[in-house]
């Protein structure tokens, strides 16, 4: 076994070990998010796979789940806004998250916020792809409970976020639950200046070019 | 010049589309109605026509004076009674295969009345409303102007009349000016007045006022609630306490049910079901009407609001056949629509204009056999509309499976589907005879077709029986499987790891 074989099967290994860390994350979630960043114990590679089977459970949701359960137009379905609609948010709680409490004594680093935003969409993953194969199976009867399961994961996941907060940035419950809402603040103004900026980009861009054409007439 | 030789090669296109065309298509009685539904998801679907206008009869055509702002029809038998308001006059048409004619105009009765101008009294009606017009003949009058019920018999001579009835139900201040009247068999009358909004008034078979049915629940809201916590006593004065519906129209069916219409209701609580602008009410004023369509009957799904007309459908006369299908009348499109007993809207037509089988403000609908009448109250005329084969076939449909012949129905439907293939109904009800002969997997099929999640639903769970049943055996050896894998994991872990031991072991004392 050569010394680069040896490498590469060793970071496979811990991609595997960072992965299956996320298991122990939704159980042990104090313990978890502590050891996540302080003891290096999960890995940007294994977030962004959470990350993108949250998107691919949320797309098999859709086309998978008895029409029962299920209202979606697939012809009015566009997939690069469905991309969208579930980056997006995830990426400006991120951001907007960070700049927070980068202002407010967090102890965390972008990256760190960034993988306990992903490794806290565990449980979405892993409660949704059951139950949409599980609608296949159920009456509308039966098929009532299943909503349930889906306000579990979400509740789930929205209680890992919170304790995310509190153990990559060191804050207590109520500095953590205020740290959520101001991010959600953030994530408003964000939007808010982005719009901002391309609208004035826009505005400008017509300016120039209203320019051009004033000054093409007039000197030929 | 030019527009002079464009309409010259339109001429004599459609003279060579008039010579080509066999006779039948060209013949003028063939009027085409724009027919439509929906489905599942609200979208409108063109339909083949379910009802053909076939005539247009207005007073000319009948040979009497024009009618003016006529307000009602009844039709009883093959006779078509119209309340010619503007005229003060009854109109007694007979109804037959060839066309309308006039049996008589009644603008007056004899016998004894309380009403008098000055001296004399009135024997003539002033602004009547409505007819209705019992099994011997009798004729309820609302005579609106005249504030007064009349009951004649069939040769005009008054029975009796009710006045407005001395009751605290009534705001004394009001006038009593009765507007919609139906009696049951057993002779009680069903009045609509105007300026009184707490239902259908109920008048016994003598005349005297009971009290009132059918007034809809008042839905309290939280926001209701909330604004009279937080004010004063006079501003909570000021506020109308509750307006239950005010009904605008009376239709009675064969089995003495009363079906009430009304315009009055917020376009957001049509989604909800909650603004229910029909109602079929039983003898103690309660709701029965069944909506299991995906809409409640309601008319139009969706609109624009363009030419004029906005907002949803004003539904203003009901009428409902012997297999209580019912058909309704929206004033502010034209349109009509039927409705199967369970709710599901089977086709909508007409629609406004001035061409034949379109109307300007219907009023009115009535039914003769299979034949709808249709007033219009603007142009005085009346529209009449026949069923076509693709009408026929989907009410044989709906019979054969009101009486049980589930095979029958499905062999309606399958011929109705040739016609339309986007017809929800017909995917339903064959679904259903499919259920019936325990073909769960077609049913399903058919169900998924059309989306009907309920039939859907069970169709699955009697299929999911079978085959559980079916497949017993099967399912019992994988369970077991199932439940010997965790004891056969732990085993092979086990041996891996004695292996390891040993191997690590023996290696170690190796090395020694």
């Amino acid at each position: 076994m050569n010394l680069k074989a040896k490498i590469n099967k060793s970071a496979w290994t811990r991609y595997k070990e960072s992965l299956k860390y996320a298991l122990y994350i939704m159980t042990h979630p104090f313990d978890g998010f502590w050891d996540l960043t302080h003891e290096k114990r999960g890995s940007m590679a294994a977030a962004n796979t959470l990350l993108i089977l949250t998107f691919l459970t949320n797309l098999w949701a859709m086309r998978f789940t008895n029409f029962m359960f299920n209202d979606v137009r697939w012809e009015r379905v566009n997939i690069w806004s469905q991309v969208a609609g579930i980056l997006a948010p995830l990426l400006l709680y991120v951001v907007a998250n960070w700049c927070l409490t980068t202002l407010f004594d967090g102890k965390g680093r972008m990256k760190d916020v960034y993988m306990g935003m992903c490794y806290s969409l565990t449980p979405y993953i892993l409660i949704t792809n059951p139950i949409t194969i599980i609608s296949n199976f159920v009456t509308m009867e039966e098929g009532a409970f299943l909503a349930y399961f889906d306000y579990l994961a979400l509740g789930w996941a929205f209680c890992l976020i919170l304790i995310s907060v509190m153990q990559i940035h060191d804050y207590s419950l109520g500095k953590a639950i205020m740290a959520i809402l101001f991010s959600a603040v953030g994530m408003m103004i964000i939007v808010f200046l982005v719009m901002l900026f391309f609208s004035l980009v826009s505005d400008a861009i017509a300016f120039f070019i209203s320019i051009g054409k004033e000054i093409l007439l007039r000197v030929y | 010049m030019k527009l002079k030789r464009k309409f010259a090669a339109a001429l004599l296109a459609v003279a060579t589309i008039v010579a080509v065309c066999p006779a039948g298509v060209a013949n003028a009685t063939e009027v085409n109605s724009y027919t439509y539904n929906y489905d599942y998801w609200g979208l409108e679907y063109e339909s083949p026509d379910a009802y053909r206008p076939v005539s247009y009869t207005d007073g000319a055509a009948l040979g009497i004076t024009a009618l003016k702002a006529p307000k009602s029809m009844f039709t009883r038998d093959n006779s078509l009674y119209i309340v010619d308001s503007g005229n003060n006059r009854i109109l007694e048409l007979l109804v037959e295969d060839t066309g309308l004619s006039v049996v008589r105009e009644i603008t007056g009765f004899t016998g004894e009345t309380k009403v008098l101008n000055g001296e004399e009294p009135v024997l003539t009606f002033n602004a009547p409303q409505d007819i209705y017009v019992a099994e011997n003949g009798d004729m309820y009058i609302t005579d609106q102007a005249n504030y007064r019920i009349l009951h004649l018999d069939k040769d005009c001579n008054l029975i009796k009349e009710m006045l407005k009835p001395d009751s605290p139900l009534l705001d004394p201040e009001n006038p009593f000016e009765p507007n919609k009247i139906v009696v049951d068999r057993s002779g009680r009358m069903f009045v609509l007045a105007k300026n009184v909004n707490k239902g259908v008034m109920q008048f016994e078979e003598e005349g005297n006022f009971v009290g009132f049915i059918g007034a809809s629940e008042v839905v309290f809201s939280m926001a209701d609630m909330i604004k009279k916590t937080f004010s004063t006593k006079a501003q909570r004065d000021q506020m109308i306490d509750f307006v239950p519906t005010e009904y605008n129209n009376l239709y009675i069916d064969n089995k003495s049910f009363i079906y009430c219409t009304t315009e009055v209701f917020e376009e957001a609580d049509l989604d909800a079901g909650t603004a229910k602008p029909i109602r079929r009410l039983n003898s103690l004023g309660g709701d029965i009407l069944i909506r299991n369509g995906e809409m409640p009957p309601c008319g139009d799904w969706q609109w624009g609001d363009a030419a004029g007309m906005s907002g949803a459908s004003r539904i203003v006369d009901i009428t409902a056949m012997d297999d209580e299908t019912y058909y309704v009348v929206d004033r502010v499109r034209g349109r009509l629509f039927g409705y199967d007993e369970q709710g599901h809207l089977l086709y909508a037509f007409g629609g406004p204009g001035n061409q034949l089988g379109y109307f300007t403000y219907p009023i009115a609908i009535e039914h003769v056999g299979t034949d709808l009448y249709v007033l219009d109250t603007v142009t005085g005329g009346i529209t009449r509309f026949a069923r076509t084969e693709f009408g026929d076939l989907i009410h044989s449909a709906l019979d054969e499976y009101d009486v049980g012949n589930y095979e029958g129905s499905a062999e309606y439907w399958e011929e109705v589907l040739a016609m339309n293939g986007n017809y929800e109904l017909a995917y339903i009800g064959i679904g259903r005879s499919y259920l019936r002969q325990q073909d769960y997997k077609t049913a399903m099929e058919y169900f998924e077709v059309m989306r009907d999640d309920d039939n859907y639903s069970r169709a699955w769970k009697y299929y999911r029986k079978d085959w559980i049943e079916n497949n017993l055996g099967y399912v019992i050896i994988v369970l077991v499987v199932l439940g010997f894998i965790p004891v056969i994991v732990k085993k092979i872990k086990k041996i891996r790891w004695e292996a390891k031991e040993q191997y690590e072991y023996e290696s170690e004392s190796k090395n020694k």
